[in-house]
Formats: C-alpha cells, structure tokens, sequence
C-alpha cells in the first residue's frame, strides 16, 4: 500500500506504507524531513498534515487529545490532522496528504543523516 | 547582575540523558552543573510527555516521563548537582587557565575542564507563526513573553492561542491594556478551568474580547503593528487593530546558540566518536539525541549508554594524573559511600 506525501517545498513523494504503521513513522522511515518532536506521542503537533478532502470520511475520527493538540498547529482547518494519529490501512491505500510548513524538520533526521 | 562559577563539568541539557551524566560523573568524582533553557528539569519527558507512558527504560516496563524524571532526580541527589534553569547556553570561549567558559543568556558564567553537551533536539523557543514578514516585529510589537507587564499599559493588544499561556496573559492583562482580544480557532480551550471562568468573566465585563479565528498576517510598518489579520473558520478574513501581538503557540525545538560553538556538525546533529562520544573539541563530550555516530538511534538508554562512556573519558581529562578504577555500585563500599548509601 501507499502513501503520498506532498511537501512544503511543493515536491510529492509516494511512499510505500505498512499496514499499523503511523503515516507519521512511514515519512520519518522514508527519510523526509517531518518534525514530530515528541515522536508520535500526540504531545507536540509537528506532525501537522492537511488530509486531500475525498479522504477524510475514511480517517479515523479525531481524538479530543489531537484536537486539543491541534491549537499549537497553524493553519489549521477541517483537512488538518496529526499524522501520528492516524494507521495505515488497506482502507488508505493512496491517501494524499499534504505536509504543514511548521512540521518541516531543519534537517534530516539522525538516522538518515549517518546511516550508512 | 552576573555569577560565575566553576566545576569539573558542565552539563547542557537537564533531560533525561543529562541527568544521569551527573550520576556516572558523580561515580566518576566529577562535580557537575546543569544548565537548562526549561524552568525544570525533565527536558522532553517534561515539557513534552510528562504525562505519557515510556515503554523501553530497562527494568521499569512502564514509566511516564515525568516519574522518569522523578527517579533520575531522585538517582542523582547523592551527587548535588548545581541547576541553572532557565538560562540558555548563549556563549562558550576558554579562560586563561584552558578552561571552558559557558556563558548564559543571564550573564553568568560557568568554567570548567568538560562540558558535555545534552541537549536532546535542542533549546525549546516559543513557536513563531509563519506570518509573512513577522520577523521585523519581533521584540518591538510582537512578543512570545511577558517580562514587564507595564509595558502592556494602554497597549491594543490582540493574544493568540488557547493554552494556558494565552489564557494567563489574558486574564493578567485585561485590566490594564487599552484594548484586549484573544484569538483562538475554537471556543474551546486547553486551560485551567479556572482560568477559563475568569477569561469569561473578564468578556462579559467588556474587558476581553474572543475572537474565533486564527492569524494570517500581520499589518504596519517599521516594526510597528496596526493590525492583525484574520481568517475565520468560513475562509473569509478581516483586520483586528492592534499594537501588539502575543502569539502562544506552544514550544519547539531550535539547536540555537550551540550551532556557533565552533564544533562540526552533521544536519544539526554533533558526531561524535563511540568509544568516548567525544566532538571535534578535546574536553567537549555530546551524549544523548543531539550527538549522531553510525547506528545511532534516538533511544533514552542509548543515552544512557553513552553518558556512562563518556564518563570515564571526562575523569581522564580532568584528572589526567589519576587512574579511575572500574568498579560495581553492588559491590564497591567506597562508591556506596558517594551514594550515601553505606
């Protein structure tokens, strides 16, 4: 199965997913840069993505936590979730989303960076 | 006013990997000093997770971050570490005597023959709202703290956030602003209820205004703000006036001011070797998720592993002289004895 990710530099990438994993670890596993401070915890909301619209019926609904969490994201409107919330499913196989400029990582993460 | 003061090691970073450098220096006879940019200690586990649960410390098969907090606190007491909360790391050079000089954002200094460096993913800073042009604001009308509340006399003040920052600096400043709107995208808020009633109370007596919405830019010139631009939930936008801007939007993490200590860096992360964890500094150690080395992963007790290694590098830079003898906790009395516990 497969996801895609749009970045802020206006780049897409479609990444192939495992099925229970976070879309957060699938674009972390990948490489890209996405922030996710507290690492999918649903503590920080630097994992911020805004879902494609035709694909938000089949999304999880959104906990009180994530919510709550969402008041620290900007630009946040009915398409804006935290990507550690949500698993990969057969049932999201090609889901589009699209990465918020604030979860953009200054950097590649460590194991990406020194891998070898 | 500035302090200086001088120790075997210095420690940037009081999370979890920091604290318990004090407790393999400690074993090590090494003092140390712990500086931190948080008003507590914990680091992530404390400002992001304290009420989450961890899953991978060794022998606790579940713990939140901030009773993983508690226990190190409680682990490293024996050793009387010095916190320097709230301070940033801002500066470092080297005294006279070869020594490092850590300088804070306060003004104080610590020296000291190690300095290790702690610092997770780096100093938590108040997140900026990706406002074009924001920049030029800030520190004239845009503020992320309140250091004198007098300076907010008879300001047009608009507060951003629903959190309990935004909630405090409303209720703080509503008697004395000359105008007082919060923003927040929802009606609901993640604050002290107490907080909520007043900020409620404060509206009904016509001293708050609530606004839903969330900035979208900013209006003026020269640094002076005339007005905040907002989006409403239906897409539409309009203008609030306002002089001042206090956006709460929580903390994220920046590398800082350690970027300029002159150590090299690999995409924000300092490599260090894995035998000492040592920089590209003699005398400056990186232990925890800020260091990056072949394999590295980003786990609690690789920090761990890492702070007890460099440990026994730290002694034979400060004691060049001495031989550190390796020895158990279980079964060594003079190690007991620092531990207070024989």
């Amino acid at each position: 199965m497969f996801l895609n990710v749009r970045m802020p530099d206006g780049t897409s990438h479609r990444l192939e997913a495992l099925d229970g994993w976070r879309l957060m670890e699938v674009i972390r596993d990948w490489g890209l840069p996405i922030k996710a401070e507290c690492g999918g915890a649903c503590a920080c909301a630097t994992c911020h993505v805004w879902v494609d619209a035709k694909w938000l019926a089949k999304l999880p609904e959104v906990s009180d936590e994530e919510l709550e969490m969402l008041d620290g994201a900007f630009h946040v409107d009915e398409r804006s979730r935290l990507c550690c919330q949500i698993l990969m499913t057969e049932e999201l196989d090609g889901l589009e989303v699209e990465l918020a400029p604030e979860s953009l990582a200054d950097a590649p993460l460590a194991h990406v960076a020194v891998g070898s | 006013m500035t302090n200086s003061a001088s120790t075997d090691v210095i420690i940037i970073g009081a999370g979890p990997v920091g604290l318990f450098a004090v407790f393999q220096l400690g074993l090590a006879r090494l003092q140390a000093h712990l500086v931190d940019i948080l008003d507590k200690p914990g680091g992530q586990c404390a400002e992001l997770y304290p009420e989450k649960p961890i899953y991978d410390i060794p022998g606790l098969p579940v713990c939140t971050g901030q009773e993983l907090t508690d226990r190190l606190l409680e682990q490293i007491k024996p050793f009387d570490p010095v916190f320097h909360l709230g301070e940033m790391a801002a500066a470092l050079g080297k005294t006279a005597d070869g020594l490092w000089q850590l300088t804070t954002d306060t003004g104080g200094t610590i020296s000291a023959p190690v300095l290790v460096i702690a610092a997770g993913g780096g100093s938590f800073v108040p997140k900026r709202p990706p406002l074009p042009g924001i920049e030029a604001y800030e520190g004239r009308s845009v503020f992320y703290a309140v250091r004198r509340i007098e300076e907010f006399r008879g300001r047009h003040i608009v507060i951003a956030g629903g959190g309990d920052s935004a909630l405090d600096w409303t209720v703080n400043l509503a008697p004395i602003a000359g105008s007082l709107t919060l923003l927040h995208r929802r009606a609901e808020f993640r604050a002290a209820p107490d907080t909520v009633r007043k900020m409620r109370e404060l509206e009904a007596q016509g001293l708050v205004r609530f606004e839903l919405g969330q900035p979208v830019g900013l209006k003026g010139g020269d640094g002076q703000l005339e007005a905040v631009t907002v989006k409403r939930a239906d897409g539409s936008t309009d203008d609030i006036a306002a002089d001042r801007l206090l956006p709460f939007f929580g903390l994220t993490m920046k590398l800082g001011p350690i970027a300029n200590f002159g150590l090299n860096l690999n995409e924000n992360l300092i490599p260090v070797d894995t035998e000492r964890f040592e920089t590209s500094e003699t005398g400056i150690f990186a232990v925890g998720d800020i260091n990056a080395y072949p394999g590295k992963l980003k786990l609690i007790l690789s920090g761990f592993h890492e702070a007890a290694l460099m440990a026994q590098a730290a002694h034979r830079h400060v004691h060049p002289d001495k031989v550190l003898r390796f020895q158990y906790t279980t079964s060594s009395s003079e190690l007991q004895r620092l531990l207070k516990v024989a």
